[in-house]
């Protein structure tokens, strides 16, 4: 298992288009994503879940990858994380 | 018979209603049919789910937007979660048919988004009563709610407009929209404004009296709407409804616009906001900055004065929005007359002239430096935040302000976080004792901007609350144009930019004054942007000068009101 840690930096937050964004990308891998933050764990391929789990600028995030291609869904969340999912 | 509720969507619309009942979708005649048999018919509706709203997208789309349509698609993928996916699934094993897993899950989902703290998450369990309905509609083949054929002047009345709802809205047939819920920020709102409907949300009393073909007025700026009006109210609205058309397309014309006078000599145009989210409305509304965001709905309505990050993350969010545009916060300005337990502020005889703003932060240097260092580090990365002083009325209060700053300055470059090193401050002038140094005080500040509420109020010895005397509260006044006159140009002298952030900064009759006077910048609430725009327009810097020489010739403030309005530009 991979992990790195992040920081949500959208002003709204983790809300329906990032989301979106991020299990639209996560889904292509077959590793299992997880986010865990405040204390949560969170499945991330389920837009229900994140969306829910109602992550809020500045949050911390861990983001743990597990499975054959970790580190190459790591490196796409955490890059997402970081642009702020482009907006 | 008159309704109230939260105007969402500005204008009039006069139609007949059509009241959108809620579909029945009964399954409890539904066999189950086996899993595999109801998982099948799950699958089915799944793809004719995602195809019919796929299709609704690319209407949508067209119609009003891609950002409106992405509401859609995110139902499709909202259904498509791995979660909710197996939890059907796991339904239909434990011998529930297809029906009935979509709605237990369905309703699990939006008990989950309407219980979280979060209000555009809120809105969330809407999509998720959406998908519930138009899958189980789907199922029972009940055909589903088509409002693309409703006649021409049709008012929609439902209890909640969903997004699926939306794509049959067609301006040709809709002319104003009422629901029973929703707020602003709710996808009725968004999509009402997006189509410019005049829309009533929160109607929580009479939508039930409300029958189809009803007549109704709905009035989206004022939140009203009138059921079954009669003649003369009606030829009210009429009226009112031709206005707000013709002032619409005269005001929208300077939305992209920059202000300028006649003769192109650029002012600057800002919002006065009072909590994060203004900020994008304002920045809507035509705004090139913010003239005060006033930090108290920081403080009010808790048990405790809010964190430094909580500030800072406040500051860092509205200096985003307004990225290369300027955003002056002014900083804590309470007194006794606003309840925040938690400070232990004492009632007290004369709150407006008592222990408040200024005064009471610099006796509690604890709280304010908080504040301070706040507003430093949420400058950091934009570089465009000015810190405002309110209530001050002499220069030690300056002097003081700017040590404790420096203070803060010192601590964070110890602790080694980013800050604004050279973040202005400067003072709201709104004292008659800081209007008559401000010569004095513009030496030690940044910049000025005044505060003509309180400062009429002070100057006039006139509390604006009170009916007796209320009469007496004009800046038209000489005393007061004098101060601004005299505050306007040490200010000009000393080389410091020179805001205005009252009422009077969009009052018409006084444009051509302030104009004269050499104001910078013009701040005003979000709804009289364009408004205040499309006056200083008006203007050639010698027709201002001619009408502000005889206008502080006269001697009276109703001479100088009437004169005003008389040659005021319409």
């Amino acid at each position: 298992m991979v992990s790195a840690r992040v920081k949500v930096v959208n002003t709204q937050g983790l809300h329906m288009r990032p989301a979106q964004l991020l299990v639209n990308a996560l889904s292509r891998f077959e590793s299992e994503v997880t986010l865990v933050a405040n204390g949560k764990s969170i499945n991330g391929k389920s837009i229900m879940y994140l969306m829910t789990a109602c992550l809020k600028q500045g949050d911390e995030v861990e983001i743990q990858c597990d499975g054959a291609d970790e580190k190459k869904a790591l490196e796409e969340a955490v890059a997402l994380f970081q642009s702020g999912f482009g907006e | 018979m008159i309704l109230r509720g939260i105007g969402a969507s500005e204008g009039i619309g006069i139609g007949k209603a059509v009241c959108i009942r809620e579909q029945k979708l009964d399954y409890s005649m539904v066999h189950y049919g086996g899993k595999n048999v109801e998982k099948s018919r799950l699958q089915d509706a799944l793809a004719r789910f995602e195809e019919k709203t796929n299709r609704m997208a690319q209407r949508l789309s067209a119609q009003v937007g891609s950002k409106e349509a992405q509401i859609l698609t995110g139902q499709i993928m909202m259904l498509n979660d791995p979660f909710m996916q197996s939890q059907m699934q796991d339904a239909i094993e434990a011998g529930q048919c297809a029906e009935a897993a979509v709605d237990q899950v369905c309703t699990l989902y939006a008990e989950m988004f309407a219980g979280v703290d979060d209000e555009l998450m809120r809105q969330r369990a809407s999509d998720v009563r959406d998908i519930r309905t138009r899958m189980l509609a789907i199922l029972l083949n009940s055909g589903g709610m088509d409002i693309s054929e409703l006649p021409a002047g049709s008012v929609l009345v439902a209890h909640e407009l969903t997004p699926s709802m939306t794509v049959g809205l067609k301006k040709e047939n809709v002319v104003a929209i009422v629901t029973k819920t929703g707020g602003r920020t709710s996808h009725s709102a968004i999509l009402a404004r997006a189509m410019e409907l005049p829309a009533v949300l929160q109607v929580r009393k009479g939508t039930e009296q409300i029958k189809d073909g009803d007549s109704l007025i709905v009035d989206g700026s004022e939140g009203i709407i009138q059921l079954n009006p009669d003649q003369q109210t009606l030829s009210q609205y009429l009226k009112k409804q031709a206005e707000f058309a013709h002032q619409k397309a005269r005001l929208n014309v300077y939305r992209d616009k920059e202000t300028v006078d006649a003769e192109g000599r650029h002012f600057s145009l800002y919002a006065n906001i009072g909590s994060v989210t203004e900020a994008q409305t304002a920045l809507q509304a035509g705004a090139e900055g913010i003239g005060l965001f006033r930090t108290e709905f920081l403080f009010m309505d808790r048990q405790n004065s809010p964190s430094e990050l909580e500030q800072y993350e406040a500051y860092l969010a509205v200096s985003r929005t307004m990225a290369g545009k300027e955003v002056i916060i002014r900083t804590l300005d309470v007194g006794g007359d606003k309840a925040v337990d938690y400070l232990g502020m004492e009632r007290e005889e004369n709150p407006f002239l008592g222990h408040r703003a200024i005064r009471y932060c610099l006796d509690r240097p604890d709280l304010y430096k908080v504040q301070l260092r706040a507003l430093l580090r949420a400058g950091a990365e934009q570089k465009n935040i000015k810190i405002m002083l309110p209530l001050v009325t002499s220069l030690e209060e300056v002097r003081q302000a700017k040590r404790l700053l420096e203070c803060c300055k010192q601590e964070l470059e110890a602790e080694k976080l980013p800050y604004d090193k050279e973040m202005p401050l400067g003072i709201m002038v709104e004292t008659p004792a800081a209007a008559l140094i401000a010569d004095l005080l513009a030496q030690e500040c940044d910049f000025f901007s005044i505060g003509t509420n309180d400062l009429t109020q002070y100057v006039m010895a006139v509390d604006r609350g009170n009916a007796r005397v209320e009469n007496l509260y004009t800046p038209f006044h000489p005393a007061v144009l004098r101060l601004l006159a005299q505050i306007i140009q040490a200010a000009a002298k000393a080389q410091i930019p020179v805001g205005i952030c009252g009422e009077a900064a969009a009052n018409p009759g006084l444009i051509p004054l302030l104009l004269t006077f050499g104001v910078d910048e013009f701040s005003v609430s979000v709804a009289s942007v364009l408004a205040t725009r499309a006056h200083i327009h008006q203007w050639r810097a010698s027709e201002a000068q001619a009408v502000s020489q005889e206008a502080m010739g006269l001697s009276t403030a109703a001479g100088i009101e009437g004169y005003l309005y008389s040659a005021a530009k319409r």
